[in-house]
């Protein structure tokens, strides 16, 4: 007989679509259902079968990878702690705990996605709002640098375009939508004005919008291949709408000017509200990106890139984020959480984490897990894990169990490890 | 022949659903080992849809198959992931972010490649 579990959330992306109905019959998930293509395989792809973990690739029992782990951390003199973006909370706090017991260096995905993101807020801080409000009030939504049609796939009708809340009954009928990429992508094709940028002129067009927002004249006509009187119509729609709020991603991280692109942005949006009620949102990549930035902040101080190589905090990006740390061969061990750098960081930086000892905690295979000194192979939270999730505008989220499970957590693993380790 | 055009690399949705298969899974190569390209681009480099192409820069290369799409003329696109990061530098620029967009590669036809008609 089976049965139907229902508002489940989803741990892929930043959206953590928290009403899913997950039917399951002797603990074997059969369907899920309004989880969009890429949250579905967190469901159906995953092997949820107990493993025992491994040491260089041999079956050993729990105690001796703890012990394995915990000697190699007690070796090390500068070990990285990295990822954390697909755990829960309640494992991000243990895994600061670790860190400032063996004073290492511990960085999460935050660094290669909105890291800039971060320091941008530092520097001039964040007018933001949460995705219900967004979905209540917002009749003018503008994305920047980011493509919601290919990695948040449910934004748009559970927040930000399509839904329908208080003050927009009517919808899409109810919002105007802007976006600004330097490609055509499925987000432009729904938009009502795609303005397609020349590369590397974010930071020109943001600024030239905050000129007219001002009232003032640009001496150009087109700036970044788009025509002033546009960027003009659009500085007015932003001043006299009745809620905007802007979405940025990748877009303006990644590109060369990084920070400097989504100050520009922030502050932007900030001035806008001088004139009307005007908000930003970080499109946040990895379901727990958020609780990553979260927790590093509630505990250290900062959000990434921190090292308690002295025995307190401090925060360098450039010198304690991951790729920096692995690009000048700086880390002599390193604990992987939840993520694979292997995948996705340059090929230069994946080598060195080749080159080290490595304590990779994941629920699946990846690239970083393959190669791994010493694997444990965790539960996957909001699978067969409970535990909280922060979604992209920081609103706290529980991710349920939706089926029992053998597998410790990345919490009890880390637990154990701070106990071991010396 | 080559060119020298400007690469950015993203998520796709076949990248995503392609991660969860696992990273040497066929599903995920065949959706991250592709670059797509401005048609006009293809006929001046005498690329061939769905033929392969390398892609170079001072910190690696990578062959991939092309794709004509709706890129602007002079802009190439690789999904992210093991074969875009073959390309991209470890330089952070003091932030910790590499330059995963915007980057400068050259773009070769490999061998054998017909013309697209």
């Amino acid at each position: 007989m089976s049965t139907t579990i229902e508002n489940v959330a989803c741990p892929f992306c930043g959206c953590l679509c928290d009403d899913l109905k997950v039917e399951t019959e002797d603990n074997e998930i059969l369907k899920v259902k309004l989880a969009c293509s890429s949250g579905q395989g967190i469901f159906m792809d995953y092997d949820p079968r107990s493993r025992l973990p491994l040491v260089d690739g041999r079956e050993v029992e729990w105690d001796e990878a703890v012990a394995e782990a915990a000697s190699i951390l007690s070796a090390a003199d500068s070990p990285l702690i990295y990822g954390l973006s697909s755990s829960a909370s309640e494992a991000q706090r243990k895994a600061v705990a670790l860190a400032d017991k063996i004073g290492a260096i511990i960085d999460s995905t935050s660094s290669v996605c909105h890291g800039p993101t971060g320091l941008a807020m530092q520097a001039v801080g964040e007018p933001t709002c949460t995705l219900g409000e967004v979905r209540d009030r917002a009749d003018l939504v503008v994305f920047w640098g980011c493509n919601p049609d290919a990695s948040h796939l449910r934004h748009f009708p559970r927040f930000s375009l399509t839904a329908k809340g208080a003050l927009t009954p009517n919808g899409r009928a109810d919002r105007v939508m802007y976006v600004v990429d330097v490609r055509p992508t499925g987000s432009s094709k729904k938009a009502d004005h795609f303005f397609q940028i020349e590369v590397g002129s974010d930071y020109e067009v943001l600024s030239t919008l905050r000129l007219l927002v001002r009232g003032g004249e640009p001496s150009a006509d087109v700036v970044g291949g788009v025509p002033v009187a546009e960027l003009k119509e659009l500085a007015e729609r932003m001043k006299s709408c009745r809620y905007g709020v802007a979405f940025m991603g990748m877009g303006l991280t990644m590109a060369p000017a990084r920070q400097l692109n989504v100050a520009e942005l922030f502050t932007l949006v900030a001035e806008l509200n001088d004139y009307a009620k005007f908000s930003v949102i970080p499109m946040r990549g990895h379901g727990n990106v958020t609780g990553a930035d979260q927790v590093l902040t509630w505990t250290t101080g900062y959000p990434f890139a921190v090292s308690f190589a002295r025995g307190y905090p401090l925060f360098m990006p450039g010198e304690f984020t991951a790729v920096d740390m692995l690009a000048r061969k700086a880390a002599d061990a390193a604990v992987i959480i939840a993520s694979d750098p292997g995948a996705h960081f340059p090929a230069a930086a994946a080598a060195h984490l080749e080159s080290i000892p490595t304590i990779v905690f994941d629920h699946g295979p990846s690239v970083v897990a393959a190669k791994a000194k010493v694997l444990f192979p965790t539960a996957a939270y909001g699978v067969d894990a409970g535990g909280t999730a922060y979604r992209m505008d920081n609103v706290p989220i529980p991710l349920k169990q939706v089926i029992s499970t053998d597998r410790p957590t990345d919490e009890d693993i880390l637990d154990r490890i701070i106990e071991a380790v010396s | 022949m080559s060119d020298r055009l400007t690469l950015i690399t993203g998520r796709t949705r076949k990248q995503a659903i392609g991660m969860h298969k696992g990273k040497a899974s066929a599903e995920y190569l065949a959706a991250t080992a592709l670059v797509e390209m401005n048609p006009d681009d293809m006929t001046r480099l005498e690329v061939s849809d769905g033929g392969q192409v390398l892609l170079r820069m001072a910190d690696g290369e990578v062959e991939l198959t092309a794709h004509a799409g709706t890129v602007p003329a002079g802009l190439v696109f690789v999904p992210m992931g093991t074969m875009a990061n073959k390309l991209v530098g470890t330089e952070t620029l003091g932030t910790g972010m590499p330059c995963f967009k915007g980057l400068q590669v050259d773009v070769t036809p490999l061998p054998g490649e017909e013309v697209s008609t």
